[in-house]
């Protein structure tokens, strides 16, 4: 990816990132969630990521960001009101947050810089050619194959992980239903 | 072209804003959001180790995968976390953490 469109993603996305924490309406703060999540998917593509790119889109900006403007809307939440910030956590925030940066700018200067190599499909593809001829002769022809990588690794290598995910999102669905209807009064 | 460096500083910084909204914020919608923002921080820094570190001429699609499932166990916290939430402002009607300081139902 050239520099220059790294550059731009990255600064919509940190935007977006300030833009949640610094507005005081929740709606507003879901909005740019989206337009940070935007840029991270450019990310993503520039990474040669395309699926998770397409992924990151698809369930964050889409599916989570509807849940979240759904529940603001049913609790029908009001910008919050100008209560005086209270001044230790503020402090203790900030705080938290610069050392943080401190430690990973000073972590980052020292560490060796690995630059950007392109990708080698041809050599990627006669590696393939015995396990699956099908993704070695798109990779001959020039195409990286993500989603056809992305499933050969998932249902050969993390097979039993991919159940107990399934079983992970069937709890959590019993679970919403269970807490929902449970009337606390 | 953008180094590892540059990759990991934008997901250490959207990491730290995330945090700075967790610890700020008193809004727990928000408060999710920015957990949100701090698990795709942690995507960025894995698909950013994936393209650098790849082999045979790919990306290693170990780290890819570590995405997915982190993609997953995040959209099941977020549907599960709102449930609570909404059971919470039944119960207390409000959502403001300054208020809600005991989980006794």
């Amino acid at each position: 990816m050239p520099l220059y469109l790294f550059w731009f993603f990255a600064i919509v996305m940190l935007l977006g990132g300030v833009a949640v924490v610094a507005l005081r309406n929740p709606v507003a703060s879901a909005l740019s969630m989206v337009a940070s999540f935007v840029g991270l998917a450019g990310l993503f593509i520039g990474l040669n990521a395309f699926f998770v790119g397409i992924i990151q889109i698809l369930v964050y900006a889409g599916a989570i960001m509807v849940l979240f403007i759904f529940i603001i809307m049913l609790l029908d939440l009001k910008t919050e009101e100008k209560r005086a910030p209270k001044l230790a956590p503020l402090l203790g925030g900030l705080g938290i947050v610069l050392a943080f940066t401190i430690q990973l700018i000073g972590i980052l200067s020292k560490s060796p810089n690995v630059e950007d190599k392109p990708l080698d499909l041809t050599a990627a593809s006669a590696h393939f050619v015995e396990s699956s001829p099908g993704i070695s002769a798109k990779l001959g022809a020039g195409h990286l194959p993500d989603v056809n990588l992305i499933g050969d690794v998932l249902f050969n290598g993390y097979n039993l992980p991919l159940q107990i995910v399934g079983v992970l999102l069937l709890v959590a669905t019993v679970g919403v239903v269970v807490l929902s209807k449970r009337q606390t009064t | 072209m953008a180094s590892l460096n540059d990759y990991l500083l934008v997901s250490g910084l959207l990491f730290a804003i995330g945090l700075s909204g967790v610890v700020l914020r008193r809004n727990i919608i928000v408060v999710f959001m920015c957990l949100e923002l701090m698990l795709s921080a942690a995507n960025l820094t894995l698909v950013a180790f994936s393209r650098f570190h790849g082999s045979n001429g790919l990306p290693d699609y170990n780290g890819q995968m570590l995405v997915f499932f982190v993609i997953t166990v995040a959209a099941a916290e977020v549907a599960v976390g709102l449930a609570i939430i909404v059971a919470l402002y039944r119960a207390r009607q409000t959502i403001s953490t300054d208020d809600l300081t005991s989980m006794r139902g």
